[in-house]
């Protein structure tokens, strides 16, 4: 009964969502404001009928209701409750489900943060998010109901697939939904603004925080998952250009890039065009990120439930929503006034750089996830691009990417004087000059120039960044400055600093652990030691323990440093009842220097002999770290107070923003 | 104005070339992998039988007949969700020799999943450690070898086997080769 419910909610919201994507936007077209103004409740019941059907699916799993053929192949009865809900996006139809209640709650959110944007923005916003929604829900309720009954119903569930049996896992499919969809209601913003064919800096304002707050679940989601692969993969790896991954990349580099263009349209009244082609792109990356996963276009290790019907679907889907935004562009791009003139030295044109270069990476990694699709298209046979060409790509063009971060935020707007700018620079490309030369030094690098070259650039956007500290400082009276910016004034220029700091820390993370990251491969007996950059490895035997749903093999290793045990490790190797591959539990000793990782390989012999991997990881969490402070460099900037004081003058008329009705 | 027009039309033209490439490539079977061992003799081997370890078979066991060689194991989740089509072709296909090619799995643990779901095998090599896997250019399970009685492998099919495939991919070379055979 209740799955039927879920179902039939689904099906509401999808007439719901056909209403919501065109009668607010007849009304905005024709003037006609009570069609205008059932745009927000559209957008409260889309959340309310999706809601139910969510609520629903989550009833089935926790009650073990494995009639509904979706519970029975991604839940058991063993499963921990907390993995019973993430189990509602383990699979296809669930995750689908759990996009389409993303979308409706940011449209929720839409309609209840943007109470004085004129109604007319509003209903086309709401209006385009319903088309969007149209299509996914039609998606789901046509090719991937996850309320599907089964007859007669099994006794107990097929387990949720082990690797998915973990907390980061539980975490990371949200997180990256919420980033993707997130970027759904600046596309929309974008959008209404073609339709209605103003593009100015009141527009900009208005998708300015929805862009950057999708942009913290982004990178938080792309952080976990890179955590996740790191620790349960058991490769000891943290990125593996594979498509999915990548699929997540793409959207997160142009997210960047537009949360970027978005401050110069919105300062500058400038690259206005070039901002709205941006939306598009994250938007329509992040569609694509999706059609890539699961249409089995392309071979990767995280692909689920790959069908061609499903992907055929996605890709019409897909060329409606692409096609058409970009049509709607090409027709009104030439209307669209140049903006603001700025000279070849200035913060713009730091900006367009870095634009520009982030551009570009979107670009090539798109083309490296499709080469093997465009090889065999034209008739060159397989190939896979791998690591090396991805590497080098961007390995050659972050340098300018951190030039350009480096100086940006000291240029000024419009027009810089090269001399002034150099003068106040200077600090910073001694200290990073100094940085590479002490790290060149045979003791420190053995020769490796990569490492002085990586810290280097970690050095000077740590060095510009404290001199443009010190010079805001300077004209704000010091600490007593700081502290009412951060009470509320002006944040996001915190919020900026605290982001570009966390790029100086992934890039030293990235730097050192690719040098000086160990990796070995032995066999050990109980009993016996293995020594390796400077630590000593007592193992002390496998045995067998049980878990709830698996018995697992647990390995028993004493780490010293010196005479000193520092820590006492417990990698596993598990076999869920269920069946399947068994999963590695890598056991790690976390430290923000180094870790220490070790990953159970197979048994050798019959004397109890395993194979083993271990690893030495040298600055391996400053790759998170600096993640985390990218994250919480956009939530500073999201609480900016200027935010909030222009949700409530917007209702003043911004020239062109009211206009548009 | 013309000219920002038409350079306004670029991204669409751009993504229209991309659209048409990804529908190209949803009718590729990702799963179509070129193996260089088509129309080459199998590899030599010398395997256990996985249900007689005292018996050693060789090659020979693919000669006279078109033999399917389908590698499995029992921690392969695609191999149990082929399991039940490999039982039905067997049942119906009896001119077809069902070779099982147990790779990197263990005695036991195999067993069990037969006697558990049935054994649609004439013979089953064991390769434990992946000792002629490697000759075979096994890189993951299920894989399936056609090879036709002169011991050539004649097709490879990477990826589970299900009604479809056994009808439109497989059993059109099977029934040509046993044909050449009469």
């Amino acid at each position: 009964m209740v799955p039927e419910l879920g179902h039939f909610a689904l099906i509401l919201a999808l007439f719901l969502a056909i209403i919501q994507a065109s009668v607010p936007l007849a009304g905005s077209l024709s003037g006609n404001r009570t069609w205008m103004s059932m745009a927000r409740p559209l957008a409260w019941g889309q959340l309310t009928f999706i809601g139910i059907a969510f609520l629903c699916l989550l009833q089935a799993f926790l009650t073990d209701d494995f009639s509904v053929i979706y519970v029975a192949t991604n839940s058991n009865s063993l499963m921990p409750t907390a993995y019973k809900v993430s189990a509602i996006w383990g699979a296809h139809e669930g995750s689908l489900l759990l996009w389409v209640f993303m979308l409706a709650g940011w449209g929720a959110a839409v309609a209840a943060l943007s109470k004085n944007l004129p109604l007319a923005m509003i209903a086309r916003v709401i209006s385009v998010q319903g088309m969007v929604a149209i299509g996914f829900l039609l998606f789901t309720v046509l090719t991937s109901n996850p309320f599907d009954r089964i007859f007669p119903a099994p006794l107990e569930g097929r387990d949720l697939n082990p690797l998915l049996q973990d907390p980061g896992l539980a975490i990371h499919p949200p997180m990256l939904y919420m980033g993707y969809v997130g970027f759904s209601v600046a596309f929309a913003f974008a959008i209404a603004a073609l339709i209605g064919g103003k593009l100015d800096s009141a527009w900009a304002r208005w998708s300015r925080p929805w862009t950057t707050v999708a942009w913290i679940f982004l990178t938080i989601g792309i952080a976990l998952g890179s955590w996740w692969a790191y620790y349960e993969l058991g490769w000891g790896g943290w990125w593996f250009w594979d498509p999915v991954e990548n699929a997540s990349f793409m959207p997160w580099l142009a997210g960047t890039a537009l949360m970027h263009s978005l401050a110069v349209t919105e300062k500058r009244a400038a690259f206005k065009t070039w901002t709205v082609l941006l939306a598009i792109s994250a938007f329509s990356l992040s569609l694509l990120g999706t059609f890539l996963v699961r249409s089995g276009v392309l071979t990767s290790v995280h692909a689920f439930a790959t069908d061609p019907t499903r992907g055929s679907f996605i890709l019409i889907f897909l060329c409606i929503v692409i096609g058409g935004s970009l049509a709607l562009y090409a027709w009104r791009a030439p209307t669209i006034s140049g903006g603001g003139r700025f000279d070849l030295v200035s913060r713009e044109s730091f900006l367009l750089v870095n634009n520009l270069l982030l551009a570009t990476l979107t670009v090539l990694v798109l083309f490296g996830t499709l080469a093997p699709l465009i090889y065999e298209a034209a008739g060159w046979g397989k190939i896979s691009v791998g690591f090396p060409w991805f590497n080098k790509m961007f390995v050659s063009l972050s340098p300018f990417l951190v030039l350009a971060t480096g100086t940006g935020p000291l240029a000024h707007w419009k027009h810089d004087e090269p001399r002034r700018l150099i003068k106040s620079l200077w600090l910073a490309l001694a200290l990073a000059i100094l940085v590479f030369l002490a790290v060149s030094l045979p003791i420190f690098s053995a020769g490796n120039m990569a490492m002085a070259f990586g810290l280097a650039m970690a050095a000077w956007l740590v060095g510009s960044h404290l001199v443009s500290l010190f010079d805001r400082l300077k004209h704000k009276h010091g600490l007593k400055g700081l502290a009412a910016d951060l009470a509320g004034n002006s944040r996001s220029y915190y919020g900026m600093w605290l982001a570009h700091m966390g790029l100086a820390v992934f890039i030293v993370g990235v730097t050192m652990v690719s040098i000086h990251g160990k990796e070995t491969d032995i066999r050990m007996s109980p009993g016996s030691v293995h020594e390796d950059a400077g630590y000593r490895f007592q193992f002390n035997g496998v045995q067998s323990v049980p878990g709830p749903n698996y018995s697992a093999f647990r390995g028993d290793f004493v780490v010293y440093q010196g005479e000193r045990e520092i820590a006492r490790l417990f990698p596993e190797k598990r076999n869920y009842f269920s069946g399947g591959m068994p999963m590695t539990e890598a056991a790690i000793d976390a430290g923000l220097l180094r870790d220490i990782y070790i990953s159970l390989g197979e048994p050798v012999g019959d004397k109890g002999d395993w194979a083993l991997r271990v690893y030495y990881k040298p600055y391996v969490r400053w790759i998170w770290l600096g993640c985390i402070f990218m994250a919480l460099g956009g939530v500073l900037a999201v609480t900016d107070r200027r935010y909030r004081m222009a949700r409530q003058t917007a209702a003043s008329p911004i020239p062109g923003g009211a206009a548009v009705a | 104005m013309n000219t920002s027009a038409s350079r306004a039309l670029i991204p669409l033209g751009i993504f229209l070339a991309l659209a048409g490439l990804l529908f190209y490539g949803l009718k590729l079977d990702p799963r179509e992998i070129p193996s260089p061992l088509i129309d080459k003799p199998a590899p030599d081997f010398t395997l256990e039988s996985l249900k007689d370890p005292s018996q050693t078979l060789t090659k020979e066991v693919l000669l006279g007949k078109v033999s399917l060689v389908n590698v499995w194991a029992s921690w392969c989740p695609s191999c149990r969700q082929e399991h039940a089509e490999l039982m039905r072709i067997a049942r119906q296909n009896q001119g077809v020799q069902f070779l099982g090619f147990n790779w990197k799995d263990t005695r036991p643990e195999a067993l069990q999943m037969l006697q558990q779901f049935g054994d649609p095998y004439t013979t089953i090599l064991y390769d434990p450690d992946n000792r002629s896997g490697i000759d075979w250019g096994v890189y993951g399970a299920p894989e399936t070898f056609i090879v036709d009685p002169q011991g050539i492998i004649r097709h490879k099919h990477v990826g589970p086997i299900d009604a479809r495939v056994w009808e439109q991919e497989i059993r059109p070379i099977v029934e040509q080769y046993q044909a050449k055979k009469s």
